[in-house]
């Protein structure tokens, strides 16, 4: 590694305007900075921190409503914000690529993946001839470590996993060895231990390619496991740039300093006093997704095996574990939102996986739910009062009781009385997802199912959510069973904890027990693939 | 950064939805152009003047003047009175299937929608209803039943009530996967109350879009139905009626089918306009299959 | 993919089952007795009487609907009353001015519909744009009989260079063929064009947006690779979808257009059978474009599959 050689990509003051009328004029306010071969360079921010729009000015591949008001981009020597729409097609691909966020929508869903990496060749280098494409294709598939390229380059985006389909994007990225590659996000759609051998594979391509990347993250601890350089932005502007170690260590400004002490930690809760009656216990949950086509061959997938656990009152009991462990299958089958196989969920002494009918309804309230998504999760059309008060009223509340038991739950929840009367689109994304938390206290339910319900928010709104419920489990106290894919999470917020795979719980224990003694294979992977826990991560964090 | 985000986001205040709607100048004249044929369909009697349909064997087949503003048609009557009074019925129909197939479709599509063990039945007999030529049906039931006003709508609905079902149970099979409805289920909100309450808000921007369109559709094929000589008796003047009649003279007097056809043309192009402005405005994001079969 | 096809094939047969039983419950639905309107004003109780046994109108309800399916599954249409022939044969009869018209609109639309949208979609707020979006607004509104009676008007009237009415077959006078159908074509494709235009407008504009489109950017795509390579296939399941849902469109049409241009076809054929209250022959008509419609649509379903891999099962 020379530092003295020129830097491959050079920012430079570079603005970028917004449309007319929006809260803020520029989207991107004097960035400047610098990357350089074999290096990893990541530019980190919260949602509207400018960090995307930057990666796609680079690429010149801006929406169209943006357009760049000042500065320069230099690639490789080359001013690029100056070249012709001819040449920029030159260049993307060959000399500079991107890899996206979303590696579903970013493939063509009717082209097969190994079609769709020759096409960078067959832009780039017609005289190619059909065979040297191919060779060169499972060569670039075989680099990112793709199974069986000469089947699989023969498949179509949708048949293929989310790790697959990223490495694909990798290697479509790759396929020129271009001088810079631009990642936004490459990982945030993929599992942690898929994320991991993802941001393993960048580091050793680097070296392989001699390339520099520029990788545009929100997580804290990606920066600490790969970067060789961090650019804190916020609001469009560079806050703090440095070596990750300085940055992380000893942050200048006040919002990296505030955003680093929002990066979930492990952080364990005292133990919880066991007791012996449960509030909710799970028996043998079993549940089956059938796919059956028309003639007899019938598909089935165990989403949930003979789960079986128990919820004490006043315990938060954590669920983790990747996509597709069926942690999510859970929590419907405890809402009844789908019906169980077999087993039973005792609910106050009542078995809940036979109830139906009315029954069903009436006892439902005993059970409540908070949502990922806080901006599904509140009917835009009414009022935030309505929807507060819906359920109470309907299970026989009086209107009055159930609006002053509304305004105390705000207060509770830490936003104003007045909030009542507003409409869902008039809050934050944190904001919401408190008053959804009010919603499922207003019908004190005997025990509150939550998934994943901050792993859509920014990190600094994530851990004010997070205090949220330590707050209000010391005031009111409530049993919750906590579902998440973030092990950092779980730590803060679960007494015991239930490690999820392939529907089984392969391992359930005391949180700080299970995190710190792991028994089970699957855990320590777990663990290990946290980002923040690297090998290169020593240093911070 | 530590401190509760307490300020509300500032309500976005858009211009209202009217202004909004009527800045698109082929919206606006073409909501113009509508409001102006109502009233003249309306007041067809004041503009007119007496005896509009009045039979003058003398003056058959005279070419626009200053007597008759659009011509006189085989029977000497006067062209642009028969349009006039012609809208009256036309438009009549027209809303009315609007209404008649907004309704049964909604209740249907959301019945299919939400609940899955109907939904097949339901949407094999749509199924069936649209491999039906809306035209040929139309013809066959007006002509068996006999044509009353009831009977025209009732033909004419029954083949656009499919297309109402399909919209309404494709944005149900969407909103009832929405957290805010799952939510309100797992309140134990009755099935009924979700589905009014909560499912059904989302359904009425794309059906206010889709209406417009049946109704433009519905003054088409009443048009249509005169014009094969099953509508309306004849002595009824409508678009399709005064069509009917000059089909068997277009030559020597081309204005008794221009005259109409031109009324009735403007008339949906301007509602098919509207239609268009009122989807762009409620929903950029309708399905791009509304339109089809129009 | 034989699978698709065999099940597309079975869920076809509870659509026609329907359809017929709609067809069967309309008829019932004249409020007269059906055997006294077909054997006429005139006709005295025992002719009335022998009509209905001909028709089988004095059985029960239940056993002349089986009735009616039983021959439907065994391809018997019935018999007409006024030509006392079967209803298939007179199909038979009258079909190729029917199919000639309905294929030439189909290609004339094909070839200049989808086009015009892509380049619309590509060119999207440019003048090109709103022209077509213009044009199919216009083709949507204006009634087909209209535009017959405006080109007829127009081209054979005034300019008289085209016939004005009547049909040659293509086997006995290529030429004169071509000179009757370019009317009557272009009035039923101008509808059908507007629809096509419109919704490959749409669905290009839709898939434009999308991610790969950006991925395809990235990769130093030109602009015409986009469009055609990544945009437009993409785009062709909404169209052909759209393609078949039309047809029914087109039928409607066919009808309408083959009585103004006088054409000698199975849309004629019904309209004669409705006001002459031909009533097997109306209820064998509109079985018959029913089957068209489900087995237009049906081909369509497979054709998704091809071009679609998501769609495959």
């Amino acid at each position: 590694m020379n530092m003295s050689l020129a830097p491959i990509l050079e920012v430079q003051n570079l603005s970028v305007a917004l449309p007319a009328g929006l809260d803020r004029r520029l989207a991107v306010d004097g960035v400047g900075f610098e990357v350089h071969r074999r290096q990893i360079v990541c530019l980190i921010g919260e949602s509207g921190s400018g960090k995307s729009v930057t990666a796609s000015a680079v690429m010149s591949l801006l929406d169209k409503a943006l357009t760049i008001s000042g500065g320069k981009i230099v690639l490789d020597g080359e001013a690029i914000t100056e070249a012709t729409a001819e040449r920029l097609c030159e260049l993307r691909g060959d000399r500079m690529a991107m890899v996206f966020q979303e590696p579903l929508t970013a493939l063509n869903p009717v082209m097969r993946v190994g079609q769709q990496i020759a096409e960078v060749l067959q832009i780039h280098k017609p005289q190619m001839s059909a065979d040297a494409v191919e060779a060169r294709v499972i060569e670039l598939m075989t680099d990112v470590r793709l199974p069986n390229p000469a089947l699989l380059m023969r498949s179509y985006p949708h048949q293929i996993s989310g790790g697959q389909r990223q490495r694909i994007m990798i290697a479509m990225a790759l396929a020129l060895e271009p001088a810079l590659i631009i990642a936004d996000e490459p990982t945030t759609a993929l599992d942690v231990t898929t994320q991991a051998q993802i941001l393993r594979l960048f580091r050793e391509l680097l070296t392989k390619h001699d390339s520099g990347i520029l990788l545009i993250t929100h997580d804290f601890g990606v920066v600490s496991d790969v970067a060789d350089r961090v650019v804190v932005m916020r609001h469009g502007k560079v806050v703090e740039s440095g070596s990750p170690q300085q940055v992380l260590t000893a942050p200048s400004h006040d919002y990296t300093k505030a955003l680093i002490d929002a990066v979930p930690k492990f952080r364990f809760r005292p133990e919880f006093p066991a007791s012996e009656k449960p509030v909710l216990d799970v028996r043998d949950l079993t549940l089956v997704y059938r796919s059956s086509s028309l003639f007899g061959s019938k598909r089935e997938t165990r989403a949930l095996d003979h789960v079986s656990f128990s919820v004490a009152a006043g315990e938060t009991l954590g669920i983790v574990g990747e996509s597709g462990s069926g942690k999510t299958s859970l929590g419907k089958c405890l809402l009844r939102f789908e019906t169980a196989e077999s087993g039973e969920i005792f609910v106050a002494d009542k078995n809940l996986a036979t109830l139906s009918g009315e029954a069903l309804r009436h006892f439902r309230r005993n059970i409540q739910m908070i949502f990922q998504d806080p901006y599904k999760s509140l009917n835009p059309r009414r009022r935030v009062g309505a929807s507060l008060i819906e359920g109470p009223v309907q299970h026989g509340t009086s209107r009055a009781d159930a609006i002053e038991r509304a305004s105390e739950l705000m207060e509770l929840v830490g936003l104003k009385r007045d909030a009542l009367d507003r409409f869902p689109h008039e809050f934050s994304g944190g904001q919401r997802q408190r008053i959804c938390i009010a919603r499922a206290l207003a019908m004190e339910p005997a025990i509150i199912i939550a998934d994943e319900p901050v792993s859509a928010l920014d990190v600094s709104v994530q851990a004010q959510v997070l205090k949220l419920f330590e707050e209000l489990r010391r005031k009111i106290g409530f049993s919750m069973v906590f579902i998440t894919h973030d092990l950092r999470i779980a730590s803060n917020i679960c007494d015991r904890v239930a490690v999820m795979q392939r529907g089984k719980i392969v391992e359930i224990g005391p949180t700080e027990q299970l995190f710190c003694r792991p028994a089970h294979d699957y855990t320590r992977e777990l663990l290990a693939a946290t980002p923040g826990q690297g090998p290169r991560s020593e240093r911070a964090l | 950064m530590t401190a509760i985000e307490q300020e509300y986001v500032p309500p976005v205040r858009p211009q209202s939805f009217i202004r909004r709607l009527f800045s698109s100048r082929p919206v606006a004249i073409s909501a113009a152009i509508l409001i102006v044929i109502v009233l003249v369909s309306v007041f067809a009697g004041i503009v007119t003047g007496s005896q509009p349909f009045q039979i003058r064997p003398r003056m058959r087949l005279h070419a626009p003047n200053a007597m008759f503003r659009f011509g006189s048609d085989a029977l000497g009557r006067d062209v642009f009175s028969l349009v006039l009074f012609g809208g009256r019925l036309s438009l009549l129909v027209g809303f009315f299937v609007a209404l008649v197939s907004a309704v049964f479709g909604t209740l249907l599509g959301l019945i299919a929608g939400y609940f899955r063990i109907i939904d097949g039945v339901v949407m094999r007999i749509m199924d069936g209803i649209m491999a039906i030529p809306g035209v040929l049906f139309a013809v066959a039931l007006v002509s068996l039943v006999g044509p009353r006003l009831g009977t025209i709508v009732a033909a004419i609905s029954f083949s656009e009530i499919p297309r109402v079902t399909r919209l309404v149970r494709s944005v149900v099979l969407t909103v009832r996967e929405e957290a805010y409805v799952k939510a309100a289920e797992s309140m134990g909100i009755p099935t009924p109350l979700v589905l009014f309450r909560h499912i059904l808000p989302s359904c009425i921007a794309p059906l206010i879009v889709q209406t417009t369109y049946i109704f433009a559709a519905a003054i088409l094929l009443e048009a249509v139905l005169g014009f094969l000589g099953v509508g309306f008796p004849p002595d009824i003047p409508t678009w399709g009626n005064v069509l009917a009649e000059g089909r068997a003279v277009f030559q020597r007097g081309p204005w008794t089918i221009i005259a109409p056809g031109l009324f009735l043309a403007v008339t949906v192009m301007a509602v098919n306009i509207l239609g268009d402005g009122l989807r762009d405005r409620l929903d950029p994001k309708l399905s791009r299959n509304a339109k089809v079969a129009a | 993919m034989v699978r698709l096809m065999l099940w597309r094939i079975a869920s076809a047969i509870p659509v026609m089952l329907i359809v017929a039983t709609i067809v069967f419950v309309l008829l019932r639905l004249s409020p007269g007795d059906p055997a006294a309107v077909i054997a006429g004003d005139t006709a005295g109780p025992e002719v009335i009487a022998r009509v209905r046994a001909e028709l089988g109108l004095d059985r029960s309800i239940p056993v002349q609907y089986l009735t009616w399916i039983g021959e439907l599954a065994r391809g018997n249409l019935g018999v007409s009353i006024l030509s006392k022939q079967p209803v298939l044969a007179q199909i038979k009869d009258r079909l190729e001015p029917t199919l000639v018209l309905a294929f030439s609109a189909m290609v004339i639309t094909i070839l200049f519909a989808v086009p015009l949208g892509a380049i619309a979609a590509w060119r999207h707020n440019s003048w090109i744009d709103r022209a077509v979006m213009a044009l199919s607004v216009v083709g949507f509104s204006v009634p087909v009989f209209m535009t017959g009676y405006i080109l007829i008007l127009c081209l054979s009237i005034w300019a008289d260079i085209l016939p004005v009415q009547g049909y040659v077959s293509p086997a006995s006078d290529p030429l004169g063929a071509v000179s009757h159908l370019i009317l009557p074509s272009l009035s039923l494709a101008l509808l059908f064009m507007a629809l096509i235009a419109r919704v490959t407008r749409s669905s290009v504009l839709e898939i434009l947006g999308e991610d790969f489109i950006r991925t395809a950017r990235a990769k130093g795509g030109n602009n015409s690779r986009i469009l055609w390579r990544h945009a437009l296939p993409n785009a062709a399941v909404p169209i052909i979808t759209v393609i078949g849902l039309g047809v029914a469109l087109l039928i409607s049409g066919v009808v309408v257009t083959e009585s103004v241009f006088n054409l000698p076809g199975v849309g004629r054929l019904t309209i004669d059978a409705i006001l002459a209250r031909d009533y097997p022959v109306v209820q064998g008509l509109i079985m018959f474009f029913a089957l068209i419609y489900v087995g237009v649509n049906m081909l369509i379903d497979i054709a998704c599959a091809f071009v679609d891999p998501r769609v495959r099962l």
